[in-house]
């Protein structure tokens, strides 16, 4: 997007800032598990804004005290997919909320192609625009 | 306390320990631990030098004197009603005013939750329980349950590859701490020599004399509200070493147990009377009646109401 010169994912919370190091990823999730939220990795190769529903790495984690399972998690998913987008969301279970409260990328490709616009022209002179991933011209696995 | 061990370098500035263990309020927990748990010396001592261990270490750190993170991985092996539990409940507390783990809590767990029924299954089990005691303690109880040696395809030994692993990378975030009886245990460590190694304390508990015995009754009625008539302490201090000879006997469990069955004739007395009011010092009382009824005195046999506990699962 030419509105990204970097051309990075911007999605979910931190997403404009450097990305995140280990310790303030894991002074992240401290703040997710002392309110009491179930938090979960996952992790997807199609960056679609609208593909809300990644790929589950694991169950979410329930019950836990401590970061340091979950940053073994997330090692885990950055050893098994090195290059694509992995998220870490905390779920807050309760009644009337139900919803992720907190939901931010942990790792990115090296190189992210972004994302081009595609205009469709349809009745009356009229034009749809949609965004589309070049990542994902390619089939999966494959793209980045 | 035993360590004023001035083991720190004094390059230029002293550092002061006694400032440190007072900050560190571990004395506090070390007096709750004197003042909760009769007897069971060996293992006092233990906690105490680890204390030392680690505050000696933390106040090493303002100097930058690195040494490698000690490993904390303790092994409890004793008879049945020993202890055990308790004092891993108590490791974790102490472990976090040490600053050695940071969140203290404790998990137990046994076989059933560490080990799968199907081949698949057992890894991501054993992790689950993994992450959340991390930043805390893992109580493994019955730990020699894991390893079956009669069935080869038995899943327990990948649960202990993974516990091995994690007990040596993720050093820092757990501490492991198996228990079982004594036999056993020693039978689980010569076929897994790997775990034996990695264990760096093996604390024995040592079973209770019948005065440690009779301290702890007193304690555990005075949790609950009750104490002892003089008859009544004195018939109770007659009934431990007649319940020490029966067979499955098992240290302070079996004097919960029968503690328990006391408060019950004490209500079966009270409610038989029923003659005019009962004071409060009535309700608290166990009198010399409520045990001497015990089969212990009267056929110098167990209880019928299941004083067992001796291969019972801890409770």
């Amino acid at each position: 997007m030419m509105t990204n010169p970097g051309n990075r994912l911007t999605q979910g919370q931190f997403s404009f800032l450097p990305d995140l190091t280990d310790a303030q990823i894991t002074a992240q999730i401290k703040y997710a598990l002392n309110k009491g939220w179930a938090v979960s990795v996952e992790y997807t190769d199609d960056p679609h804004p609208r593909n809300t529903y990644w790929e589950m790495f694991g169950n979410p984690m329930f019950d836990l005290k401590d970061p340091a399972g979950i940053l073994m998690e997330i090692n885990n998913c950055r050893k098994t997919f090195p290059s694509h987008y992995i998220r870490v969301t905390a779920f807050d279970s309760t009644r009337g909320v139900e919803s992720p409260r907190m939901s931010y990328l942990v790792n990115r490709p090296k190189k992210e192609p972004g994302f081009g616009l595609s205009r469709q022209e349809v009745d009356g002179r009229c034009i749809r625009y949609t965004v589309h991933s070049y990542a994902t011209d390619k089939p999966e696995n494959e793209r980045y | 306390m035993s360590e004023t061990k001035p083991k720190v370098a004094s390059i230029g500035d002293k550092v002061d320990l006694e400032a440190e263990f007072k900050a560190s309020n571990i004395q506090e927990v070390l007096d709750k631990l004197d003042r909760e748990l009769v007897g069971l010396v060996p293992v006092k001592t233990r906690i105490r030098e680890i204390a030392a261990l680690l505050l000696v270490d933390r106040l090493r750190k303002t100097f930058e004197l690195t040494s490698d993170t000690p490993t904390l991985h303790m092994n409890f092996t004793g008879n049945p009603g020993t202890g055990k539990t308790t004092v891993a409940m108590r490791m974790g507390e102490i472990l976090k005013r040490l600053g050695y783990v940071r969140e203290g809590h404790l998990v137990t767990v046994t076989r059933d939750d560490l080990v799968g029924q199907y081949i698949g299954h057992t890894a991501p089990k054993t992790k689950e329980v993994i992450k959340k005691a991390m930043g805390g303690v893992l109580f493994i109880d019955e730990a020699y349950y894991l390893y079956k040696p009669e069935n080869e395809r038995d899943y327990g030994a990948e649960s202990i590859e993974i516990l091995l692993q994690v007990m040596e990378n993720n050093r820092d975030d757990l501490v492991v701490v198996l228990a079982g009886y004594k036999d056993k245990m020693d039978r689980f460590f010569q076929s897994n020599p790997g775990m034996r190694s990695r264990i760096a304390h093996h604390i024995d508990f040592p079973d209770y004399s019948p005065e440690e015995l009779l301290a702890i009754a007193k304690l555990m009625l005075a949790q609950q509200n009750y104490h002892f008539s003089k008859e009544g302490e004195k018939a109770f201090a007659d009934y431990i070493p007649l319940r020490m000879k029966l067979p499955h006997f098992a240290n302070a469990r079996s004097i919960r147990n029968a503690l328990d069955r006391a408060r019950l004739r004490q209500a079966n007395r009270l409610f038989a009377k029923r003659s005019g009011k009962l004071s409060k010092e009535d309700l608290m009382t166990l009198e010399a009646e409520d045990i001497l009824v015990s089969r212990v005195f009267q056929e110098g046999k167990l209880d019928l109401d299941g004083d067992e506990g001796a291969d019972g699962a801890n409770t």
